[in-house]
Protein backbone atom coordinates (compact mmCIF):
# COMPACT_ATOMS: atom_id res chain seq x y z
CA UNK A 1 0.00 0.00 0.00
CA UNK A 2 3.01 2.27 1.12
CA UNK A 3 5.04 1.92 -2.14
CA UNK A 4 6.21 5.09 -3.69
CA UNK A 5 3.82 6.06 -6.72
CA UNK A 6 3.87 8.69 -9.24
CA UNK A 7 0.60 9.31 -9.09
CA UNK A 8 -1.23 12.45 -8.39
CA UNK A 9 -3.41 11.91 -5.42
CA UNK A 10 -6.38 12.43 -7.31
CA UNK A 11 -5.41 9.57 -9.56
CA UNK A 12 -4.96 7.35 -6.24
CA UNK A 13 -8.38 8.48 -5.52
CA UNK A 14 -10.62 7.46 -8.66
CA UNK A 15 -11.77 3.69 -8.23
CA UNK A 16 -11.74 3.92 -4.79
CA UNK A 17 -15.04 3.37 -3.78
CA UNK A 18 -18.34 5.81 -4.61
CA UNK A 19 -18.11 9.41 -4.09
CA UNK A 20 -21.55 10.65 -4.98
CA UNK A 21 -23.56 8.09 -1.60
CA UNK A 22 -21.19 8.08 1.20
CA UNK A 23 -23.65 9.98 3.13
CA UNK A 24 -27.08 8.11 2.09
CA UNK A 25 -26.36 5.84 4.71
CA UNK A 26 -26.26 8.53 7.61
CA UNK A 27 -29.16 10.29 6.05
CA UNK A 28 -31.50 6.84 5.86
CA UNK A 29 -30.86 6.47 9.42
CA UNK A 30 -31.79 10.24 10.19
CA UNK A 31 -35.01 10.16 7.88
CA UNK A 32 -35.87 6.75 9.77
CA UNK A 33 -34.84 8.01 13.47
CA UNK A 34 -37.22 11.25 12.79
CA UNK A 35 -40.30 8.79 11.88
CA UNK A 36 -39.91 6.11 14.78
CA UNK A 37 -40.01 9.07 16.86
CA UNK A 38 -43.70 9.48 16.50
CA UNK A 39 -44.25 6.34 15.35
CA UNK A 40 -42.98 4.28 18.63
CA UNK A 41 -44.85 6.98 20.76
CA UNK A 42 -48.00 6.26 19.42
CA UNK A 43 -46.87 2.56 19.31
CA UNK A 44 -46.48 2.62 22.93
CA UNK A 45 -49.06 5.06 23.66
CA UNK A 46 -51.26 2.16 22.15
CA UNK A 47 -49.75 -0.72 24.47
CA UNK A 48 -50.75 1.17 27.24
CA UNK A 49 -53.98 2.07 25.96
CA UNK A 50 -54.80 -1.37 25.73
CA UNK A 51 -52.98 -3.00 28.96
CA UNK A 52 -55.12 -6.05 30.27
CA UNK A 53 -57.65 -5.85 27.09
CA UNK A 54 -58.38 -9.31 25.79
CA UNK A 55 -58.09 -10.33 21.95
CA UNK A 56 -60.93 -9.01 20.41
CA UNK A 57 -60.73 -5.99 21.55
CA UNK A 58 -56.80 -5.76 20.76
CA UNK A 59 -57.67 -7.13 17.05
CA UNK A 60 -60.47 -4.43 16.90
CA UNK A 61 -58.23 -1.83 17.16
CA UNK A 62 -55.58 -3.27 14.78
CA UNK A 63 -58.09 -3.76 12.00
CA UNK A 64 -58.57 -0.01 12.05
CA UNK A 65 -57.08 1.46 8.82
CA UNK A 66 -55.41 3.83 11.34
CA UNK A 67 -53.47 1.34 13.52
CA UNK A 68 -52.96 -1.48 10.79
CA UNK A 69 -51.11 1.50 8.41
CA UNK A 70 -49.11 2.56 11.88
CA UNK A 71 -48.15 -0.30 12.48
CA UNK A 72 -46.83 -0.93 8.42
CA UNK A 73 -45.01 2.22 8.90
CA UNK A 74 -43.07 1.66 12.45
CA UNK A 75 -42.27 -1.89 10.93
CA UNK A 76 -40.99 -0.41 7.67
CA UNK A 77 -38.93 2.38 9.84
CA UNK A 78 -38.56 0.43 12.52
CA UNK A 79 -36.20 -2.16 10.73
CA UNK A 80 -34.85 0.25 8.14
CA UNK A 81 -33.18 1.66 10.93
CA UNK A 82 -32.31 -1.52 12.36
CA UNK A 83 -30.35 -2.93 9.40
CA UNK A 84 -28.77 0.23 9.30
CA UNK A 85 -27.65 0.59 12.65
CA UNK A 86 -26.55 -3.13 12.77
CA UNK A 87 -24.41 -2.99 9.70
CA UNK A 88 -22.53 -0.15 11.05
CA UNK A 89 -21.64 -1.73 14.44
CA UNK A 90 -20.41 -5.35 12.72
CA UNK A 91 -18.32 -3.16 10.42
CA UNK A 92 -16.88 -1.23 13.56
CA UNK A 93 -16.14 -4.56 14.92
CA UNK A 94 -15.56 -7.48 13.42
CA UNK A 95 -12.98 -7.23 11.31
CA UNK A 96 -12.38 -10.72 10.08
CA UNK A 97 -13.82 -12.64 7.01
CA UNK A 98 -17.16 -12.79 8.51
CA UNK A 99 -17.78 -9.31 8.20
CA UNK A 100 -19.05 -9.38 4.85
CA UNK A 101 -21.39 -12.45 6.01
CA UNK A 102 -22.45 -10.67 9.13
CA UNK A 103 -23.32 -7.89 7.49
CA UNK A 104 -25.56 -10.13 4.74
CA UNK A 105 -27.33 -12.38 7.48
CA UNK A 106 -28.06 -9.11 9.79
CA UNK A 107 -29.35 -7.81 6.19
CA UNK A 108 -31.70 -10.35 5.07
CA UNK A 109 -32.98 -11.01 9.09
CA UNK A 110 -33.84 -7.64 9.03
CA UNK A 111 -35.87 -7.53 6.16
CA UNK A 112 -37.08 -11.00 6.84
CA UNK A 113 -38.33 -9.84 10.30
CA UNK A 114 -40.05 -6.40 8.77
CA UNK A 115 -41.77 -8.59 5.83
CA UNK A 116 -42.86 -11.33 8.37
CA UNK A 117 -44.75 -8.96 10.84
CA UNK A 118 -46.01 -6.74 7.85
CA UNK A 119 -47.86 -9.90 6.59
CA UNK A 120 -49.53 -10.44 10.01
CA UNK A 121 -50.63 -7.08 10.22
CA UNK A 122 -52.25 -7.70 7.34
CA UNK A 123 -53.63 -11.00 8.32
CA UNK A 124 -55.36 -9.20 11.47
CA UNK A 125 -56.11 -6.25 8.79
CA UNK A 126 -57.88 -8.56 6.24
CA UNK A 127 -59.58 -11.44 8.66
CA UNK A 128 -62.89 -11.53 8.09
CA UNK A 129 -65.21 -12.07 10.75
CA UNK B 1 34.04 6.33 3.07
CA UNK B 2 32.21 5.93 5.88
CA UNK B 3 28.43 7.10 5.28
CA UNK B 4 26.54 7.55 8.43
CA UNK B 5 22.50 7.25 7.83
CA UNK B 6 20.32 9.27 10.17
CA UNK B 7 17.68 6.31 10.78
CA UNK B 8 18.82 3.26 9.78
CA UNK B 9 16.55 0.88 7.63
CA UNK B 10 16.53 -2.55 9.38
CA UNK B 11 15.66 -0.54 12.93
CA UNK B 12 11.92 -1.93 13.27
CA UNK B 13 9.59 1.39 13.76
CA UNK B 14 8.69 2.02 17.06
CA UNK B 15 5.22 1.24 18.57
CA UNK B 16 3.52 4.41 17.91
CA UNK B 17 0.90 5.26 20.81
CA UNK B 18 -2.77 4.35 20.52
CA UNK B 19 -5.40 6.46 21.12
CA UNK B 20 -6.74 6.43 25.01
CA UNK B 21 -7.88 2.78 25.54
CA UNK B 22 -11.00 1.85 26.95
CA UNK B 23 -9.73 -0.05 29.81
CA UNK B 24 -7.35 2.94 31.05
CA UNK B 25 -9.91 5.68 30.36
CA UNK B 26 -12.38 7.03 33.35
CA UNK B 27 -15.87 6.89 32.11
CA UNK B 28 -17.51 10.04 31.71
CA UNK B 29 -21.25 10.74 31.12
CA UNK B 30 -20.52 11.78 27.25
CA UNK B 31 -18.94 8.49 26.90
CA UNK B 32 -20.96 6.18 28.43
CA UNK B 33 -24.30 7.96 26.33
CA UNK B 34 -22.17 7.44 23.23
CA UNK B 35 -21.79 3.74 24.21
CA UNK B 36 -25.23 3.01 25.48
CA UNK B 37 -27.11 4.57 22.53
CA UNK B 38 -24.99 1.70 20.71
CA UNK B 39 -25.47 -0.64 23.56
CA UNK B 40 -29.76 0.23 23.56
CA UNK B 41 -29.96 -0.13 19.76
CA UNK B 42 -28.51 -3.60 19.68
CA UNK B 43 -30.85 -4.59 22.61
CA UNK B 44 -33.91 -2.56 20.61
CA UNK B 45 -33.35 -4.67 17.77
CA UNK B 46 -33.75 -8.11 19.64
CA UNK B 47 -36.70 -6.78 21.19
CA UNK B 48 -38.35 -5.46 17.88
CA UNK B 49 -37.70 -9.63 16.75
CA UNK B 50 -40.15 -9.90 19.88
CA UNK B 51 -42.41 -7.53 18.24
CA UNK B 52 -42.61 -9.84 15.16
CA UNK B 53 -43.35 -12.83 17.12
CA UNK B 54 -46.51 -10.74 19.03
CA UNK B 55 -47.75 -9.83 15.67
CA UNK B 56 -47.97 -13.43 14.46
CA UNK B 57 -49.14 -14.87 17.16
CA UNK B 58 -51.84 -12.71 17.22
CA UNK B 59 -52.65 -13.28 13.36
CA UNK B 60 -52.51 -16.75 14.22
CA UNK B 61 -55.40 -16.86 16.52
CA UNK B 62 -56.57 -16.24 20.08
CA UNK B 63 -54.54 -19.48 21.07
CA UNK B 64 -51.20 -18.86 19.92
CA UNK B 65 -52.07 -15.00 21.46
CA UNK B 66 -53.00 -15.94 24.59
CA UNK B 67 -49.92 -18.24 25.12
CA UNK B 68 -47.71 -15.07 24.07
CA UNK B 69 -49.53 -12.88 26.27
CA UNK B 70 -49.29 -15.72 29.26
CA UNK B 71 -45.28 -15.10 28.64
CA UNK B 72 -45.32 -11.16 28.66
CA UNK B 73 -47.27 -11.32 31.85
CA UNK B 74 -45.07 -13.29 34.04
CA UNK B 75 -42.71 -11.71 36.35
CA UNK B 76 -39.55 -12.47 33.71
CA UNK B 77 -41.51 -11.25 30.77
CA UNK B 78 -42.59 -7.86 32.81
CA UNK B 79 -38.84 -7.52 33.32
CA UNK B 80 -37.57 -8.13 29.69
CA UNK B 81 -40.66 -5.66 28.89
CA UNK B 82 -39.65 -2.80 31.72
CA UNK B 83 -35.94 -3.28 30.79
CA UNK B 84 -37.56 -2.66 27.31
CA UNK B 85 -39.16 0.20 28.33
CA UNK B 86 -36.24 1.83 29.62
CA UNK B 87 -33.99 0.78 26.83
CA UNK B 88 -36.29 1.99 24.26
CA UNK B 89 -36.67 5.59 26.08
CA UNK B 90 -32.89 6.20 26.76
CA UNK B 91 -32.31 5.27 23.24
CA UNK B 92 -35.07 7.58 21.98
CA UNK B 93 -33.60 10.09 23.88
CA UNK B 94 -30.33 9.64 23.10
CA UNK B 95 -31.02 10.12 19.26
CA UNK B 96 -32.98 13.36 19.98
CA UNK B 97 -29.89 14.71 21.82
CA UNK B 98 -27.99 13.04 18.19
CA UNK B 99 -30.13 14.66 15.62
CA UNK B 100 -29.73 18.27 18.03
CA UNK B 101 -25.89 17.72 17.29
CA UNK B 102 -26.82 16.88 13.12
CA UNK B 103 -28.47 20.82 13.58
CA UNK B 104 -24.74 21.72 15.06
CA UNK B 105 -26.42 22.96 17.67
CA UNK B 106 -25.25 22.03 21.98
CA UNK B 107 -21.94 21.25 21.20
CA UNK B 108 -20.38 23.22 24.60
CA UNK B 109 -19.33 20.72 27.11
CA UNK B 110 -22.21 22.50 29.68
CA UNK B 111 -24.63 21.92 27.23
CA UNK B 112 -23.46 18.18 26.32
CA UNK B 113 -23.29 17.59 30.06
CA UNK B 114 -26.92 19.02 30.55
CA UNK B 115 -28.63 17.51 27.93
CA UNK B 116 -26.74 13.37 28.58
CA UNK B 117 -28.23 13.91 32.29
CA UNK B 118 -31.88 15.12 31.10
CA UNK B 119 -31.90 12.44 29.02
CA UNK B 120 -30.74 9.98 31.68
CA UNK B 121 -33.50 11.45 33.44
CA UNK B 122 -36.36 12.07 31.20
CA UNK B 123 -35.46 8.13 30.23
CA UNK B 124 -36.34 7.07 33.84
CA UNK B 125 -38.94 9.55 34.10
CA UNK B 126 -40.84 8.26 30.82
CA UNK B 127 -39.94 4.65 31.96
CA UNK B 128 -42.08 5.60 35.53
CA UNK B 129 -44.86 6.79 33.96
CA UNK B 130 -45.32 4.92 31.04
CA UNK B 131 -45.34 1.58 33.34
CA UNK B 132 -47.66 3.17 36.12
CA UNK B 133 -50.02 4.77 33.21
CA UNK B 134 -49.68 1.03 31.91
CA UNK B 135 -50.77 -0.65 35.34
CA UNK B 136 -53.42 1.82 35.96
CA UNK B 137 -55.26 0.96 32.96
CA UNK B 138 -54.91 -2.71 32.71
CA UNK B 139 -56.57 -2.59 36.43
CA UNK B 140 -53.59 -3.75 38.67
CA UNK B 141 -52.53 -0.65 40.23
Amino acid sequence: MNRPLFRSPLGRAIGLGSAKSGSQHWLVQRVTAVALVPLTLWFAASIIAHAGSDYPVFIAWLRTPFAAGGMILLLIALFHHAALGLRVVIEDYIHSGVRFAAVIAIQLCCYGLAVTGIVATLRIAFSGE
Amino acid sequence: MHIKTIAPATKAPRPRPLSPNIQIYRPQLTSVLSIANRVTGILLSVGAVGLVIWLSAAAAGPGPYATVQQAIGSWMGRFVLFSCTFTFFLHLCGSIRHLVWDTVHGFELRSIYISGWSAVAASAALTVAAWVAGLCVGGWL
